[in-house]
């Protein structure tokens, strides 16, 4: 009895010390020497490997960080600027504070505005939909309201509205990651500058159909009519193909234009109600 | 035209299969051989039949409603489909809480624990019954008489199988020729006249209910076919070298649990192969297992434990046996 | 035993109602709204202006490119305007519209019904005509037949293969066409045979139109080289692929051409096109369209002019029944639903099928149970139920890896599935994705 017991543990140490050196060895002639920054690196970053600095995951986007003698071309849209200032302290290279952005998705065409011309069938999925036709509103540009933004978001930062049959974003949650302005299939979501309380002026619309084909569409479609361009003090808003674009940068916030739309197709978001609203409102 | 058009992509039409259909079709299949378990065995048959289907759908409705939280999906059949394949693996005097457990375990650990229907590994009844038989090893191998207990439910004098009588009795050194007349004849064999589960015992009721599968395309005729043959050869080669020791393979063929394991169980759409060749691939498998066990293992039938082995090898055949794409031969030169 | 292709297909409900109706010729409209782009490739560049008078037959836009062709104004009169108008999908894209006038057919064509055997023209002279006249793939795939005549370099076809098998559920027009015009067809084919420098064709017919299999058979003893065979009838074997291997058994390789198993493949439709380009000197400006649908209260064959609104077709054929669920240009398998009736029949609409309210949605969608009827009845040997998932959550590698460009989208895999799972949707996204992804890696 006790030779087996013996026998045993001095075979399983055998084989225990063999594996070890063999072990050892591979080690030794396999080993990857690796710049030790790019794991302090990578442990700054949120390891989210949602690919919106445009590389394949985090830790590829380290290595990149720590090899790249200039940085300030390289932004992880994800990480806070603190991270991004710590990273820079252990690579001591310059990183410019980049600018906070936010999704904003550039449809208002609810089925009351755009009504419902016929029902989609397919598998639920706006990429699918998009290329066998229009879609179920009139609105060949509009949100197809299937949900493919809300299905490419890792950081649960947009969600379908059941009521407008819109996707709305989570300005909290929101990294600018990018993933849903390229899940778009018509390219309706875009990526503007954050302002303080969250607050947005945008036009809310992308189409580029002459005014009445567009008002035909959707109540609240952009006609072109270029009222909103003059009423802009800082010269943020452009016209072209039909369709007014205000420049997230220039833009002051000053509310000049939104009064101005004939259609409401611009749209401001956490302002406090308007002075004058406020008193027809009291006035009811 | 004052609803809106519907708008989709191609195709317009559909055939008019349905997974609901497909299931029904399985458990009428199954009623020719019911019938005649419930000449055989009578009462017993009737509730071992009805604590397992109740029970099966039970547990999943339960487990869909509260565990996954998802809207349940009963009335689509497959939990009834298990309920009464279960229900035919076990012998007719089963107490009714064993059957509980045993569709417990095939609907909870068998099925739903994977996500429900069609992405179970493993076939549900078979994993219920394979637990039931090596936990309750006596229960499950003590098998009611046929004719003369059907009035008997858990009390019913029991015996032990044609298939559990060869092994013992070849185990103990009895020659086959002695073996024989302890058995029934061919005939009642294959009529179902004998000592064994309870839907096992009819090979002529369980071949009607797959030819009528067959008609309705609700299976294909691979798995059976390659599973009868390679029983039917490998027990053969066997007999022919030794007469003495050995079955002949029309006895393999239609004793046990083999008719219905390869018609009913091995054609589990969710656990088989998806192509045609990969079927054979199965079948195979599950024949040569199956008369490994019966010959040279320690149980006296192997067909459950054998449709699981294969089971567990279809990812990996489906993953390398492909069907022949159009144009490939050529593309190859 | 009859033939057929050997692997997969399904046979869907036949629903021919229209089979027995003579083709009507319909009134030309009074506008029209011809697209520039109704086939294959690059759209066609206009040649006219805004104001012009215009005349039937007469060249409104003239191919650019190689894969292009032709297109003529169907009707005389003057057009309105050149603009973007809704295509089959709802978008929009470019086409003249034209208001009608008096019908007068532009110079040199031949509008005689006497039919005119003598074939005088040499192969490039038939070529040369068919891109002339502007002529499609009429089956529906609308690929410029020119093109499918002029063979590449090395390659030698030598048989023809006419495809009359209209394998798909409700759709009469090529039927009634065999029935109707044999003889036209018969020239045509013998003109086709002359471009390819080949010596025998095969013209494979399903077997559910026994009477256009008799009828051609007859008139086919009067031409040389001509053969028509009989097919069991079973979808999609009018896909090209399928037909060449229940017709003469050669498989065409995975990404290539009927041409590498040196055969040519032409719709019934086209080779009477190209009898009537050659001989009669008349571009295609009009087609046979079905308007059929159980509802219908008269499915009928149509003879009209390209720029014809579908709802006229409708009207035509006693109206839309008030439980339209659904509206398809083409067959019930391959075809497109539409979203509005106001768009033009094309060169290539084959039908237009009116599905009720009862009939045009999908069953309710569940878990895929493995049941292999996919794999079982898919023509080309792929296995649908691994290709879905595929292209649904991006695994694009695996999807090329499993040849989902093999997939021509006939939609066998989905009217199968008893689970009602959108298998043919994903792959289509599949397809598309994983070809722009193989086309950026070549770059």
């Amino acid at each position: 009895m006790s030779d087996i017991v013996i026998y045993s543990i001095i075979t399983v140490s055998a084989m225990g010390a063999a594996a070890a050196i063999i072990l050892f060895m591979v080690a030794k002639k396999f080993n990857v020497v690796e710049d030790p920054r790019i794991d302090l690196v990578e442990e700054e970053l949120p390891a989210a490997n949602c690919g919106g600095c445009g590389l394949p995951g985090c830790r590829a986007f380290a290595e990149a960080l720590v090899k790249a003698d200039d940085i300030s071309g390289l932004k992880c849209p994800v990480s806070s600027s603190e991270a991004m200032a710590r990273i820079s302290v252990i690579l001591g290279k310059e990183i410019a504070d980049p600018e906070p952005l936010v999704a904003v998705v550039r449809c208002a065409g609810t089925p009351e505005h755009r009504p419902r011309t016929n029902l989609y069938d397919g598998a639920p999925a706006c990429s699918i939909a998009s290329a066998l036709y229009t879609g179920e509103g009139g609105c060949p540009h509009g949100c197809l309201g299937l949900g493919d933004c809300v299905e490419v978001c890792r950081f649960d930062a947009i969600h379908m509205n059941p009521e407008t049959g819109l996707p709305e974003v989570t300005d909290e949650l929101c990294t600018a990651c990018n993933a849903c302005v390229v899940g778009c299939p018509r390219n309706i979501i875009e990526l503007r500058k954050k302002n303080k309380k969250d607050r947005k002026i945008y036009v809310a619309c992308i189409n580029e159909e002459k005014g009445g084909v567009a008002r035909k569409n959707c109540k609240v479609a952009c006609i072109g009519c270029g009222k909103c361009v003059k009423a802009c003090k800082f010269d943020a808003i452009t016209l072209e193909n039909n369709l007014a674009y205000i420049d997230p940068v220039k833009c002051k916030l000053c509310r000049k234009c939104a009064p101005e739309c004939p259609t409401n197709a611009i749209l401001e978001i956490n302002f406090p109600v308007r002075r004058e609203k406020a008193e027809a409102q009291v006035q009811d | 035209m004052d609803k809106l058009i519907t708008v989709s992509p191609s195709p317009h039409v559909y055939g008019d299969d349905n997974v609901k259909k497909l299931m029904y079709g399985v458990i009428y299949a199954l009623i020719p051989a019911f019938l005649v378990s419930v000449y055989f065995f009578g009462i017993g048959t009737l509730i071992v039949t009805a604590i397992s289907v109740v029970s099966c759908v039970g547990f999943e409705y339960l487990i869909q409603k509260y565990l996954m939280k998802t809207e349940p999906s009963v009335s689509d059949g497959s939990a009834a489909v298990t309920g009464v394949l279960l229900a035919m693996n076990l012998p007719t005097n089963m107490p009714w809480w064993i059957i509980v457990i045993g569709a417990l375990v095939a609907i909870g650990v068998g099925k739903m624990s994977f996500g429900g229907l069609g992405n179970n590994p493993f076939n549900p009844a078979l994993v219920g019954r394979v637990f039931l038989f090596i936990s309750f090893p006596v229960q499950m191998t003590s098998w009611p008489g046929p004719i003369v207990s059907r009035l008997q439910y858990t009390d019913a004098a029991t015996g032990a199988t044609p298939l559990a009588v060869i092994k013992e009795g070849l185990a103990a050194g009895v020659p086959m020729s002695r073996l024989v007349e302890q058995i029934p004849g061919y005939l009642d064999l294959f009529i179902g006249h004998l000592h064994g589960s309870m839907g096992e015992i009819s090979a002529l009721a369980l071949l009607a209910g797959g030819i009528y599968m067959l008609s309705r395309k609700i299976i294909t005729w691979h798995i059976p076919v390659s599973i009868f043959l390679t029983v039917f050869l490998f027990t053969g080669i066997l007999w022919l070298i030794n007469p003495y020791d050995n079955a002949d393979p029309v006895f393999h063929l239609i004793t046990g649990g083999l008719v219905l394991g390869a018609v009913y169980m091995a054609t589990d759409y969710a656990t088989s192969p998806m192509t045609p060749k990969g079927m054979w691939i199965f079948g195979i498998g599950i024949g040569v297992i199956t008369v490994a066990i019966r010959v040279y293992g320690a149980y006296p039938e192997g067909i459950s434990f054998a449709i699981l082995i294969m089971n567990s090898f279809v990812p990996l055949i489906n993953k390398y046996v492909k069907p022949k794409r159009f144009g490939e031969e050529v593309k190859n030169g | 035993m009859i033939q057929t292709f050997p692997r997969g297909g399904v046979h869907p409900a036949e629903d021919k109602f229209a089979a027995g109706s003579p083709i009507k010729t319909l009134k030309v409209p009074e506008t029209v709204v011809i697209p520039l782009s109704q086939h294959i490739g690059a759209p066609a560049e206009p040649v006219v202006k805004k104001g012009d008078e215009v005349k039937t037959g007469q060249v409104i836009a003239k191919s650019k490119g190689f894969v292009s062709t032709n297109i003529h104004s169907s009707v005389t009169g003057t057009v309105r305007k050149i603009d973007s108008e809704l295509d089959s999908s709802g978008y929009k894209r470019a086409a003249v519209v034209i208001d009608t006038g008096e019908d007068n057919w532009a110079e040199g064509i031949d509008t005689g019904k006497t039919i005119n055997k003598d074939i005088t023209a040499g192969a490039d002279e038939i070529i040369r005509k068919t891109l002339d006249a502007g002529i499609v793939g009429l089956g529906g795939a609308t690929f410029p037949s020119h093109i499918k005549l002029s063979l590449p370099k090395g390659k030698k076809a030598d048989v023809l293969i006419i495809n009359g098998v209209e394998c798909e559920p409700c759709l009469t027009s090529d039927h009634r066409l065999m029935l109707e015009r044999g003889d036209e067809l018969m020239v045509g084919i013998q003109l086709l045979m002359k471009a390819l420098n080949v010596t025998r064709a095969f013209i494979g017919i399903e077997n559910n139109k026994p009477d256009a299999i008799a009828h051609l058979i007859k008139l086919s003893v009067n031409y040389e080289g001509i053969t028509v065979k009989p097919l069991r009838i079973k979808y999609p074997q009018g896909a090209e692929k399928q037909l060449i291997k229940a017709l003469i058994n050669r498989e065409v390789p995975s990404g290539g051409l009927p041409v590498d198993v040196g055969t040519v493949v032409h719709n019934v439709g086209t080779a009477v096109a190209v009898y009537e380009a050659v001989q009669k000197n008349k571009p295609l400006i009009e087609r046979i369209v079905t308007v059929t649908g159980r509802e219908m209260k008269e499915p009928s064959n149509f003879l009209v002019r390209i720029g014809t609104p579908v709802r006229t077709l409708i009207d035509a054929a006693g109206g839309l029944p008030d439980n339209t669920g659904k509206v398809v240009n083409g067959g019930p398998m391959m075809g497109k639903a539409l979203n509005s009736l106001d768009v033009p029949v094309t060169k290539g609409t084959s039908g237009i099928v009116i599905i009720p309210s009862a009939e045009a949605s999908r069953k309710p969608v569940v878990n895929c149970v493995r049941c292999a009827k996919c794999v079982t009845v898919c023509p080309m040997g792929l296995e649908p139920y691994l290709l879905m998932p595929a292209a649904e959550f991006g695994k694009w590698d695996l999807a090329e890896e499993e040849s989902i460009l093999d997939c021509m989208e006939c939609g066998s895999c989905s009217y199968i599935c008893p689970s009602g799972r959108p298998l043919l949707d994903y792959i289509r996204l599949g397809k598309s994705t994983v070809s722009k992804i193989i086309r950026s890696r070549k770059q």
